[in-house]
């Protein structure tokens, strides 16, 4: 097969690469925040004694977790106006899709850390006095957060490469960028090829840096 | 004079099945009393009734003649807050020791005395560093407990109780987990606190430790105590032919001639 590749025709719309690669990292930025820490609330409700606060929690993880963030991102962007009436932008339908989802994976880390704690460290906190909330503080969610941090920055890298999914709402994302060049030129190998090398380039330090970061903190563990 | 521990009556219940079905018991200042018998016979239920790590069915528990929990409808009533200040004069020792892995040696030992009794930093140094001195591990004090062998860890975990300034100690089969050899360097801790006076109340399947070392020897059978008393009477003529099968089933028990 003989194709002639043309990346020339790809890289004098660099400019538009560059813009689509800002707003890229402005949904990271946001989703990974926002979901992250949202999760670690969502998780708490979800650990709750009280059945009135876990059983909606539970119920928000599993709605978010078992449908496709493509859908919940095209739902939100065309049935929430129809059932609210509120206009939602591409980035707002992106930023919820992607943030909601978020928000219920790292839920269930958060939970299954905190469980993974063995009941013996409970009860060492009990036996020298100290009160649910001392020993979640002091003994529980330190252990707990070092067993969680691979799982959440995996799932930071996700929600990285997940924004492109915002393309489909046309946020002008990476991807999107990409795919109005392809329309253009009529290149669409070459654009998405760009695209690919783009998050790999970005990726591949920022995934040295977690490991970094894992090693750090599992230094004093048995 | 008041009694460090004294017990009445006390029942507890895990859903269906009664594991303590009326224990009395009196613990006095500076006794050691050890808890004998087979597994599933109470005796752990008992030492954790103690210090609250499980709440009592029914019954009345009284430290220094401070009765804990409040009486209401013929029932004991208890607060969490109540038990935790009671849990902060009550030390506990564990099977598994229970360190804090993400502490040193020395944080394990300061954490109950800044968090929870808010003592300063520097003031719990000193107690947490006498404490190991005591159990002989003051140069371990910057280690993680992960760098320590069995014994030691238990010995850490000794001293972590200590630090706390209790009225009485409990000892939960706190040897059953380490290799043989260690098994020594932790009984000779706890001989030593004995000598110190400390109350304390051992769950052991070390017999001789409990003829040498404890003024009264308790043998639980099936929730009650069927024999309690001086271990030479306890131990070397047991009243009933429970505790001299249990005995006999012990080779590690060596008279003294």
């Amino acid at each position: 097969m003989d194709y002639n590749w043309d990346f020339a025709s790809v890289f004098v719309y660099w400019n538009v690469l560059a813009m689509g690669l800002w707003a890229t990292f402005k949904l990271f930025i946001i989703c990974s925040t926002l979901g992250l820490g949202g999760g670690l609330f969502m998780g708490m409700l979800r650990y709750s004694k009280t059945r009135w606060i876990s059983y909606p929690a539970m119920l928000y993880v599993e709605v978010f977790r078992n449908t496709p963030v493509l859908v919940q991102i095209i739902w939100f962007f065309f049935a929430l106006p129809v059932v609210t009436g509120i206009e939602v932008s591409p980035m707002m339908a992106a930023v919820l899709g992607i943030t909601l989802n978020t928000i219920a994976f790292s839920a269930e880390v958060f939970r299954g850390g905190i469980q993974s704690i063995e009941r013996e460290q409970w009860e060492a906190g009990k036996a020298i006095g100290m009160s649910y909330a001392q020993s979640m503080r002091r003994v529980i969610l330190p252990q707990a957060l070092k067993r969680m941090l691979p799982p959440l920055t995996s799932r930071g890298i996700e929600v990285f490469k997940m924004s492109t999914l915002a393309s489909v709402v046309a946020y002008p994302e990476t991807l999107q960028q990409a795919k109005l060049i392809a329309s253009y030129e009529y290149n669409p190998i070459e654009a998405y090829t760009v695209v690919a090398l783009m998050f790999f380039i970005v990726l591949l330090p920022l995934v040295q840096l977690t490991y970094m970061l894992e090693r750090r903190f599992g230094k004093s563990d048995a | 004079m008041t009694n460090a521990v004294e017990i009445r009556g006390l029942r507890k219940s895990f859903s269906d099945l009664e594991v303590l079905k009326g224990i009395d018991l009196d613990v006095a200042e500076g006794e050691a009393v050890v808890l004998l018998g087979s597994s599933g016979s109470g005796k752990s239920t008992l030492l954790r009734c103690i210090n609250f790590m499980e709440e009592p069915t029914a019954g009345q528990i009284r430290l220094n003649g401070d009765l804990i929990g409040t009486e209401q409808g013929g029932r004991m009533r208890y607060h969490e807050a109540d038990l935790c200040k009671l849990r902060t004069r009550i030390g506990m020792v564990f099977q598994h020791f229970n360190l804090f892995p993400h502490m040193t040696v020395l944080e394990n030992v300061m954490e109950g005395q800044t968090i929870v009794l808010g003592r300063s930093k520097a003031e719990a140094k000193d107690k947490a560093m006498t404490q190991l001195l005591r159990v002989g591990l003051e140069m371990k004090a910057e280690e993680y407990p992960a760098r320590l062998s069995g014994g030691q860890k238990q010995r850490v975990a000794i001293a972590r109780a200590l630090a706390m300034d209790p009225e009485v100690m409990l000892f939960d089969e706190v040897t059953s987990a380490l290799d043989p050899e260690l098994v020594g360097e932790v009984l000779k801790t706890m001989l030593q606190l004995a000598e110190d006076g400390m109350t304390m109340v051992c769950v052991t399947h070390e017999i001789g430790f409990a003829y040498h070392v404890a003024n009264k020897v308790c043998f639980l059978h099936d929730g009650l105590i069927l024999e309690q008393g001086a271990p030479q009477f306890v131990l070397q003529t047991p009243e009933t032919q429970r505790v001299r099968d249990f005995l006999a089933g012990h080779s590690l028990f060596k008279l003294p001639n």
